[in-house]
């Protein structure tokens, strides 16, 4: 049908086009005969389809659309958690005196310790090395006979597991909260019972410390990475592998419009899992939703530029799906993991790792969903970032489309 | 027969290194990944910012203040005039906490009545908001213990003295690369044997494979042999970045390691190999890959422990390999694990093995189109 466009109807529409369509056209003229834009648009929307066909009907990305993000938040809304509960300890009290008895209860009584109770700490040397207890509390041998009367005060050991620092310091920090807790108890009734200075702390935004409320919606960021650059990598790389990307560059259809063909059923599978990650982050994990969904689609479109941005360009560049696969796994899946703040803090990195971070996306995208979720709508903070990703979404797009120009000569 | 097999190995391994481009994502990923998250996984808390709003301006208040500026963990302390301001410090992420001390603050302790002081964390960092807040609590008890102890009459209090075995400088790096050998090999490991069978798939080839005088576990054993030597290089890279870039110590049987190695990578072969012959294309092949590679990656222990997961999940991460391997190279590194130890937890990983390469070789048969 296209062939058959009379010059002069091409003509007419070339001239009613803005600037930025005629730069279009020009590039589209190089490349093959002039279209009308009506013509183009149905070409589009051809492309569209079968992209969109090939999506659906293939079983792959179904199950990473919608699958895998379902098991992510599944897990990070029920299983994975870094607030210890119920570590296991071994407790040896070596003192047989009301004091020592006393404070042994006082910590098999804590919610935070699941204790087991022995008269030697050799008992539990062996089960720290399997890792079956990451602790032992030693209530020593002069603990409360003469300790507490005299002036220098008793000590009690507590040795952690140091090859797992993270549970090592709550239990460090459990530890001593036990004994303050106890000495309170005991100093009731003798004449200054309240310390000094009271603190009172105040987590704002996640007042119960529940850490679901931040790891969902960071690991919705993570599920967005997977479908802007893995998917996409994959997809067009496996093009560019069978050699059907040639064949499609030799038709009409411009580079732009394929690529945009390519992309826009990833763009509305990307969003569509957000929705649905959103929904059921909200409903059944019972995360807050403060913000609105004007920043919160906001946010998300700005994401997927510099998502599917990357995955164009991985693709482009290495033209090979076992290559692409370990390239987005590098630099989209694990960098969102990680560089993200999303479990680790940028701010303890090194300098030049933080310096690295910079260029991440998800590091822009990951506290703005937080504060989404959490606090609000805080506009000149997301401004910001959704001016970055859009940044680094154009460089992708850039390096893609040159990268994509270079083979074709 | 071993002729033929040593003919498929090293058609195998071909397949795998002909690609320049192949053997650069064999070797460079892994060690920038080695080198990047072995910095960035970190719990530790450092550098972060916190405001304080002082609306006492007393002595104690000064020297409060003063302790925590000396503090080494704070990079900066805002100095905030009213709460309007405080909020917007945390709201921002300007800082991670706050500190509030009231109008009386100082007066209170002279008047030896218990001072308010108030401590405004981040929840949505929650993790690293409970460090900072446990740092900031440890600084008021100093000031009280050297400064107010005559304030104090009851019972001493007893001294609490920690130690941390195995890492008694408490490095992150030592918990972390150790993990990451663990969680690096699973990736490549994993796609490289996935790819194996779909890419034959895709091709056409693996029909010819069949019909070849080549019996099914001769195949099988072609297959699993080249990511093994793969894998096997691997680890071998990254003890040695770990021994001699990172030194962390190597307090157990190299030997040890390297025979529970063996058994986790004929696990994760056989995982591959099933998810292989499972998939038509290279795309599926490596997306199912992927969907094994995070859950197990999640459910192994590396980022956050087993013992935290409700106990229902943490029946799921029995037949996880990642979790039993992780146990044996931290325990090799750094508690010098005994021998029967490993042991318990290579049988899990020779069990997962058997049953996936024997899963793998029966599809092998029964999924011909």
């Amino acid at each position: 049908m296209a062939q058959s466009a009379p010059p002069a109807v091409a003509a007419k529409f070339s001239a009613a086009a803005t600037p930025a369509e005629s730069a279009k056209g020009e590039r589209a003229r190089a490349a093959a005969p002039t279209f009308t834009r009506g013509e183009r648009l149905r070409r589009f929307r051809a492309l569209v389809r079968k992209e969109t066909q090939q999506l659906v009907r293939d079983p792959s990305t179904i199950l990473i659309a919608f699958v895998l993000p379902l098991i992510l938040l599944f897990l990070f809304g029920y299983g994975v958690s870094l607030d210890a509960s119920r570590t296991r300890i071994g407790l040896v009290i070596e003192s047989s005196t009301p004091a020592a008895r006393d404070l042994g209860a006082s910590f098999r009584a804590s919610p935070y310790f699941e204790v087991r109770v022995g008269r030697d700490r050799r008992e539990f040397a062996d089960e720290m090395v399997a890792g079956r207890v990451r602790g032992i509390v030693v209530i020593p041998a002069d603990f409360g006979s003469v300790g507490l009367r005299r002036a220098g005060a008793p000590e009690l050991q507590v040795l952690v597991d140091g090859a797992e620092p993270n549970t090592a310091s709550f239990v460090q920090n459990y530890a001593r909260g036990v004994v303050a807790n106890w000495m309170r108890v005991r100093s009731e009734g003798s004449v200054r019972a309240a310390p000094p200075i009271s603190i009172e702390q105040r987590f704002w935004f996640n007042p119960e410390l529940t850490s679901r409320f931040f790891l969902v919606p960071g690991s919705i960021a993570i599920i967005m990475t997977l479908i802007g650059t893995l998917l996409t990598a994959l997809v067009v790389a496996r093009e560019w592998e069978r050699g059907t990307m040639e064949a499609m560059m030799a038709t009409p259809v411009t580079a732009i419009e394929l690529l945009a063909g390519k992309l826009l059923p990833y763009f509305a599978l990307g969003l569509g899992s957000m929705v649905m990650c959103t929904v059921i982050a909200v409903f059944l994990f019972g995360v807050p939703f403060e913000g609105s969904i004007l920043a919160l689609f906001a946010l998300s479109i700005a994401f997927l530029c510099p998502a599917l941005g990357q995955g164009l360009l991985i693709s482009a560049a290495t033209k090979n799906q076992f290559v692409a696969s370990q390239v987005a796994l590098l630099s989209g899946f694990l960098p969102g993991f990680l560089l993200s703040g999303f479990l680790f803090e940028i701010g303890s990195m090194p300098e030049p790792i933080q310096w690295l971070t910079t260029i991440v996306p998800s590091r822009y995208f990951v506290p703005s969903l937080q504060t989404v979720f959490l606090v609000g709508d805080l506009w000149p903070q997301f401004a910001q970032d959704i001016g970055i990703m859009l940044a680094i979404g154009a460089v992708f797009f850039a390096l893609a489309a040159r990268n994509t120009q270079k083979r074709l000569t | 027969m071993a002729q033929r097999i040593t003919a498929l190995v090293v058609k195998e391994l071909l397949a795998i290194l002909r690609d320049p481009r192949g053997r650069m994502v064999l070797i460079m990923p892994p060690i920038f990944q080695l080198l990047v998250f072995a910095y960035a996984a970190t719990l530790e808390v450092r550098n972060v910012d916190i405001a304080v709003l002082d609306r006492d301006s007393g002595a104690y208040s000064h020297e409060l203040v003063q302790r925590i500026e000396g503090s080494p963990t704070f990079r900066a302390v805002h100095r905030v005039q009213n709460l309007t301001e405080l909020h917007d410090a945390i709201t921002s992420r300007d800082v991670i906490a706050a500190v509030h001390l009231g109008p009386t603050f100082s007066r209170d302790i002279a008047a030896r009545r218990p001072a308010d002081l108030q401590i405004i964390l981040d929840g949505r960092r929650s993790n690293a908001a409970q460090i900072v807040s446990g740092y900031l609590s440890q600084i008021v008890e100093g000031m009280v213990s050297e400064k107010l102890a005559g304030a104090r009459r009851g019972p001493a209090a007893p001294v609490i003295v920690a130690r941390n075995w195995f890492n008694p400088s408490v490095e992150y790096q030592w918990h972390t690369v150790p993990g990451l050998v663990a969680v690096i090999s699973l990736l490549i490991g994993l796609i490289v044997t996935a790819l194996s069978i779909a890419r034959e798939r895709e091709l056409g080839t693996f029909d010819q494979l069949m019909v070849s005088p080549l019996r099914t576990h001769e195949i099988l054993l072609g297959k699993t042999v080249p990511p093994l030597l793969v894998g096997l290089f691997h680890t071998t890279l990254f003890v040695l970045a770990a021994v001699f870039l990172f030194e962390i110590p190597l307090r157990g049987s190299l030997l040890l390691l390297y025979f529970s190695a063996l058994f986790y990578l004929a696990s994760l072969i056989g995982i591959g190999l099933f998810i292989s012959a499972l998939s038509s294309t290279q795309q599926q092949a490596i997306l199912g890959a992927f969907l094994f590679a995070t859950p197990a990656i999640l459910l192994s222990g590396f980022a956050t422990p087993i013992e935290n997961m409700p106990s229902w999940l943490q029946g799921v991460t029995v037949v996880n390999p990642v979790r039993y391997f992780l146990i044996i190279v931290k325990g090799v590194f750094l508690k010098a694990l005994p021998w029967h130890e490993v042991l318990r937890n290579a049988l899990p990983l020779a069990g997962i093995a058997a049953v996936t390469l024997s899963a793998a070789g029966w599809l092998f048969r029964h999924r011909m189109e």
